[in-house]
C-alpha cells in the first residue's frame, strides 16, 4: 500500500459517483511553480515520481519506461523517473534536460503545471523564463553535498523573479541515512544564506524523490520530521492570483472590440484588482476618465454566470480573468493602454532603473534601440551601460560594460514615449518586460522594473555630429547663461532687457528668459508652492542648457529664490558658463517701488506664497556678479555685466 | 465570502489564458487562421476564440487540412460549427495526393506526409498566413512538452527545437523574420481531463463518435477500426462485426482506433478515461513511427 493510495482516495470516487467526482474537480486551483536543482539532484526523479504517485502515468507509458530504463536509465533494475521528463532525444542522449519543460498533474485539490528548469551553469535564461510564471519554487538540494553555489543561484533568481513561496527540499535523504543531523546542518547553512539576499521565508523539507519519502505520505523513516509533506504543502499555499486581487485594478488593453456602432468594448486579461460595474475608471495614459457600464463574457446556456462553465455578464471580475469592459462615455481608449481605477492609477514615465537579464548570444549594446515590450505596450528603448552586473554565484556587484548570455545586472533605460508601469515587486504585470531585437526579431533579455527616473542627470544623450563647439564656432562667441535672480521687483527684467539689447549691437547671439513670459506658456501650469517653483526654475534650466548647446548666450529674470536648485542650474552648465547674477535690492526699497501692484496685494493677503513676505528669498552667497541696485542705474548696472561677460 | 471568489478555479485561468494567447496574436499577427481538425481539443479551441472576441465573431477563418479520409460524423460537425460560429471555413486538400490517390490503406506513413504535413504546409503558403492556432497540448507527448506557445517555423516550415525564443510571464513576442510563421497553441497547458470537464461544464458540441455506439468495426493488428464507408478494403473473410465502441481520438478512420465502451454520457466518458490506463495517442498509430523521438522528428520535418 503506497502513500499515494491514501492521499488520492477519490479514485474511488470515480468509478462510484462520477457526477460527485467532477463536481470536487470543478473546484479545484491551479498552482504553477519550477524545480530547481543541479544537473545530479534529482529533479527529474522527482517530478517524475510526483506524475507517478498522482497516477499521471498510463500503462503504456509505464511500459515503455521501464524499457528506456533497462537501456539507458541509470537506476539499474529500477524504474528510472527520469526518463518520464527528459523529452528531446538529444537531450536523452546527453542524460541532461537542457531547456524549459512543463509537466502536469492534479490531486483533488489542485491541478499543478511544473515547469522542468535546467541546473547547468550556462542555463540562468532558462530558469529566469520557468520562474517568471511561478507561484513557488522548489529548490532541491542533495542532502550528500549541502548547499552549493547552484544552490544560492538558483535561490537568488528565485527570489529575483519574485517567488514569494520557496520549498527547500532537501533530497536523497536515503543516501544519508535520514539523519536528522544532516538536514538540520543543511538547514542552518541555508537559512543564513537566504536571510543574506532577502528571502523572509521558505519551507524546509527532507525528501527521497527515488524512494518516495515525504512526497504524498509522511516518512516512517524521518520520525523527526513533523512539518508537511511535500505534496500537502503544494495544495495548500496560496497562489499569486489570490494576492493579486487584493491590489488596485489595473487592465492592459489588448484589443478593442468593436463589431458594430452600437457596441465598443476593451478586451484584457486583469493584472490586478477587481472590478464592478459602476466603478470609476481612469485610462493612462491619456488620464481620461469614465465608468464601466458591463464586463462582457459570452453568454453560455450551459452553468450560471461567472465561473468557466457560465458566460454572460459579470456583476464582478478579478486578477486574473479575461474579460471585455465597456464604459459609460465615449473615451479614447485603444491597445497599449491600460484601465486603472479612476482615484489610484499606475503612473506612465519614459525614464527607468531595472534589472536586466540578458538572454541572447550576442552582448548588450547600450545605446542600442531595442523594442521594449510591457503588457500589451511595444516602444523603443535603449539601455544605458549598467551601473553593475551581479555575480550571481556570489552575489556581489561588479563593475561592467555591457552584459553577455545569462548575465543580469542593474541598468536605467528610457523609452522613446511614455509606458503606463508599476514597479515589477507590485505588479508583475506592469512592471516586468522583454527586449526584442530590432533586426532578429529575437527576444534578447528580460527585465524587471523597478522605479522610474526623474533626474536629469540619468538622461542618456544621443551623440549629434554638429557639436556645441561648432554651433557656438559658428556664432563666434562663447556660450553662456547670465542667470539673474532677486526679489520681485528687484529690478532683473529691465536690466536683463538692456543687457540682452547691448549685447545684440556688438553681434552677439542671445535670448531672454523671463519669469513672466514663460509661465504663459511652458510652466502655465505651475503655481507658486515651493515644489512648484522647484519645478519651474527645473525647466527653465533645461531650456537654458539646450540654448547653450545650440551656442547662444542666455539671458534668465527669475525671482528663483532657493540656493540649491539655483545650484541645480549651475551643475547642468558646463564649467564656467553659470554666471550667477544678484540683482540685489532691499526689500524695502522694492516694496516701495511695487511697480507691478504685487507687494500691496501680499501684504494684504491677497497673494499667496509671495517671495520676501510668506515665502523665503535665499541670497546668493558668492554670485559672479552683484548688482547694488540702490547705487546705480539700470544703464551702469547693465554695462556693467557686460563689461564681465565680454572683457 | 469575498475571498471565495478570488480565487479563481483551474479551468478558469485555463480559459483566461487561452483568451489571452488568442488576442494577442489577433493583435500582432497580419494574418491568422485556425487549425480545424473537428477533434475535441479543437472543439474547445474553438469555443474559446469565440468567447475571446464575443459579441464579434473571430476574426479569422478555420482552416480544415482535409485528408478526405476523415469520419463522415466530422465533417458534418465541422460544416455545422462555421456556420453557427460565423467564421469563414477553407478546406484544402492536397492536389497531388487526390491525384495519386494517396489513401492510408496502400501507403503506410506515406499518408499522413502527403495530406497532413504537406497538406498543411502547402495550405499556409497558398493563403499566406503568418500564423496558425492549433490544439496541441504539452500532456500530450514529450517533445511538445518543450515547445513554446508561440512556435516559431522556417520558410520551410521547421521546427528548431534548439532555438526557440524564451518565453516570459505572459509576454509573447510575435515578431517574425520573413518568410518565418508562428504555430500558436492557446491550450498548450491544458491535460486530457481539463479538455474533458470544460467541455462538460460548457456544452461544447463535439463529433458523437466520442460516445459509445454501436458500430461496425474490424480488428486489425489489435486496433479495433471502424468501417465508416464503402473505401474501406475488407480482407477476405473479414466480415465488419457490430460492436459499442467508442473513440477517444479522432483522425482518419482507417488510422484511428476505437475502444470498446458502453459510455454514452459524457460523465461516463470521463469516467472511463480517468479509469483507463493506457495514454491517449496509443490509439493513433502515428507516434508509433521512429520509436521514442517520433513526434519530435516529424515536428521538424514541419508536421504540426
Amino acid at each position: 500500500m503506497s502513500d499515494a493510495d491514501v492521499i488520492y482516495k477519490t479514485d474511488a470516487l470515480i468509478a462510484e459517483d462520477i457526477d460527485q467526482y467532477l463536481e470536487v474537480h470543478q473546484h479545484k486551483t491551479m498552482l504553477r511553480f519550477i524545480t530547481c536543482g543541479s544537473v545530479d539532484d534529482g529533479k527529474s526523479t522527482l517530478i517524475g515520481r510526483l506524475l507517478y504517485d498522482s497516477k499521471m502515468i498510463f500503462e503504456d507509458q509505464l511500459e515503455a519506461l521501464a524499457a528506456d530504463s533497462r537501456k539507458v536509465g541509470t537506476q539499474g533494475q529500477e524504474i528510472d523517473f527520469a526518463l518520464l521528463v527528459d523529452g528531446l532525444a538529444a537531450e536523452r542522449e546527453q542524460g541532461i534536460t537542457i531547456d524549459v519543460a512543463y509537466r502536469f498533474f492534479a490531486t483533488e485539490k489542485r491541478k499543478f503545471i511544473v515547469a522542468d528548469t535546467p541546473g547547468h551553469e550556462q542555463y540562468t535564461r532558462n530558469m529566469v523564463t520557468g520562474a517568471s510564471t511561478a507561484d513557488l519554487a522548489v529548490i532541491l538540494i542533495d542532502a550528500r553535498k549541502g548547499v552549493l553555489t547552484q544552490t544560492r543561484r538558483h535561490s537568488y533568481l528565485a527570489h529575483l523573479i519574485g517567488i514569494k513561496n520557496i520549498v527547500l527540499a532537501i533530497n536523497k535523504m536515503d543516501l544519508v541515512d535520514y539523519d536528522q543531523a544532516v538536514f538540520d546542518g543543511i538547514l542552518k547553512d541555508y537559512t543564513e544564506f537566504a536571510h543574506s539576499i532577502g528571502i523572509k521565508a521558505f519551507t524546509p523539507i527532507p525528501i527521497s524523490g527515488f524512494k518516495g519519502d515525504n512526497i504524498t505520505g509522511l516518512s516512517e523513516n524521518t520520525p523527526w520530521y513533523r512539518g508537511p509533506t511535500l505534496m500537502e504543502h503544494l495544495e495548500t499555499v496560496e497562489v499569486n492570483s489570490a494576492t493579486d486581487a487584493d491590489k488596485p485594478f489595473r487592465m492592459a488593453v489588448q484589443w478593442v472590440n468593436r463589431p458594430n456602432l452600437d457596441f465598443r468594448g476593451f478586451s484584457g486579461q486583469i493584472a490586478t484588482g477587481t472590478v464592478r460595474p459602476g466603478d470609476a475608471i481612469r485610462v493612462l495614459p491619456s488620464g481620461k476618465t469614465s465608468s464601466i457600464t458591463r464586463i462582457v463574457t459570452m453568454p453560455s446556456e450551459a452553468g450560471p454566470a461567472g465561473g468557466a462553465g457560465g458566460g454572460g455578464d459579470l456583476e464582478q471580475a478579478v486578477a486574473g480573468q479575461s474579460v471585455t469592459l465597456c464604459f459609460a462615455d465615449e473615451i479614447d481608449c485603444s491597445r497599449g493602454d491600460v484601465i486603472g481605477q479612476a482615484d489610484n492609477p499606475p503612473q506612465a514615465a519614459d525614464q527607468f532603473e531595472a534589472t536586466i537579464v540578458w538572454m541572447a548570444d550576442e552582448e548588450m549594446l547600450p545605446g542600442r534601440p531595442y523594442w521594449l515590450k510591457i503588457g500589451t505596450q511595444t516602444v523603443t528603448a535603449t539601455v544605458q551601460h549598467p551601473k553593475y552586473q551581479v555575480n550571481v554565484n556570489t552575489m556581489e556587484h561588479l563593475a561592467a560594460k555591457t552584459l553577455d548570455l545569462n548575465a543580469i545586472g542593474v541598468a536605467n533605460l528610457s523609452t522613446d514615449k511614455q509606458i503606463v508601469f508599476e514597479p515589477y515587486e507590485a505588479n508583475r504585470t506592469l512592471g516586468g518586460f522583454i527586449l526584442i531585437d530590432k533586426i532578429s526579431n529575437a527576444t534578447v533579455a528580460a527585465g524587471m522594473l523597478h522605479f522610474s527616473l526623474r533626474r536629469a542627470q540619468n538622461v542618456h544623450w544621443q551623440a549629434t555630429d554638429v557639436t556645441r563647439e561648432f554651433h557656438a564656432n559658428l556664432k563666434n562667441q562663447k556660450p553662456a547663461v547670465l542667470w539673474f535672480t532677486g526679489l520681485s521687483g528687484a529690478g532683473k527684467s529691465t536690466i536683463a532687457n538692456l543687457v540682452e539689447k547691448k549685447l545684440a549691437r556688438m553681434n552677439r547671439h542671445t535670448f531672454l528668459l523671463d519669469g513672466d513670459n514663460v509661465r504663459h506658456g511652458l510652466n502655465k501650469d505651475l503655481g507658486f508652492t515651493d515644489a512648484d517653483r522647484v519645478e519651474n526654475i527645473r525647466r527653465v534650466g533645461e531650456v537654458a542648457k539646450l540654448m547653450t548647446d545650440a551656442g547662444l548666450i542666455v539671458i534668465t529674470a527669475f525671482i528663483s529664490p532657493f540656493r540649491s536648485e539655483r545650484d541645480m542650474v549651475r551643475q547642468m552648465m558646463q564649467p564656467g558658463e553659470f554666471i550667477e547674477v544678484h540683482i540685489d535690492t532691499p526689500l524695502a526699497e522694492a516694496e516701495a517701488r511695487d511697480v507691478k501692484g504685487l507687494y500691496k496685494k501680499a501684504r494684504s493677503g491677497e497673494l499667496k506664497n509671495f517671495t520676501g513676505i510668506d515665502s523665503p528669498y535665499e541670497a546668493p552667497e558668492d554670485p559672479e556678479i552683484r548688482i547694488d541696485t540702490t547705487g546705480m542705474t539700470a544703464e551702469q548696472a547693465a554695462d556693467a555685466i557686460v563689461a564681465r561677460l565680454i572683457p | 465570502m469575498a475571498s471565495a471568489t478570488k480565487n479563481l478555479t483551474h479551468l478558469e485561468r485555463l480559459e483566461s489564458e487561452a483568451i489571452h494567447i488568442l488576442r494577442e496574436v489577433v493583435a500582432e499577427a497580419e494574418k491568422p487562421v485556425m487549425l480545424y481538425s473537428v477533434g475535441k481539443d479543437s472543439a474547445v479551441m474553438l469555443h474559446l476564440a469565440r468567447k475571446a472576441f464575443y459579441p464579434s465573431p473571430p476574426p479569422f477563418p478555420l482552416l480544415h487540412v482535409d485528408t478526405t479520409w476523415k469520419f463522415k460524423a466530422m465533417y458534418d460537425l465541422r460544416d455545422r460549427m462555421a456556420r453557427e460560429s460565423g467564421m469563414e471555413l477553407l478546406v484544402y486538400q492536397n492536389p497531388e495526393a487526390k491525384e495519386r490517390g494517396i489513401n492510408p490503406f496502400d501507403h503506410g506513413p506515406l499518408h499522413t506526409d502527403m495530406w497532413k504535413t504537406e497538406g498543411l504546409k502547402q495550405a499556409l503558403d497558398l493563403y499566406g498566413f503568418d500564423a496558425a492556432f492549433g490544439g496541441a497540448r504539452r500532456d500530450e507527448e514529450k517533445s511538445r512538452a518543450k515547445e513554446r506557445i508561440f512556435s516559431f517555423r522556417t520558410a520551410s516550415h521547421g521546427w528548431d527545437p534548439k532555438n526557440q525564443r524564451p518565453e516570459l510571464w505572459n509576454l509573447y513576442n510575435a515578431r517574425k523574420n520573413k518568410g518565418e510563421s508562428i504555430r500558436v497553441f492557446p491550450i498548450s497547458n491544458w491535460t486530457e481531463l481539463d479538455i474533458w470537464q470544460y467541455i462538460h461544464l460548457n456544452d461544447v458540441p463535439i463529433v458523437p463518435l466520442y460516445f459509445a455506439a454501436k458500430r461496425p468495426t474490424v480488428e486489425r493488428d489489435g486496433m479495433l477500426l471502424m468501417v465508416d464507408d464503402e473505401r474501406f478494403p475488407l480482407k477476405d473473410g473479414e466480415v465488419p462485426v457490430e460492436r459499442s465502441i467508442r473513440f477517444r481520438t479522432l483522425g482518419c478512420y482507417p488510422l484511428t482506433g476505437a475502444v470498446e465502451s458502453e459510455a454514452k454520457t459524457l460523465p461516463e466518458v470521463i469516467q472511463e478515461t480517468l479509469l483507463t490506463t493506457t495514454s491517449e495517442r496509443q490509439g493513433r498509430a502515428i507516434d508509433k513511427d521512429a520509436g521514442g523521438a517520433g513526434m519530435e522528428k516529424k515536428k521538424q520535418e514541419g508536421y504540426f
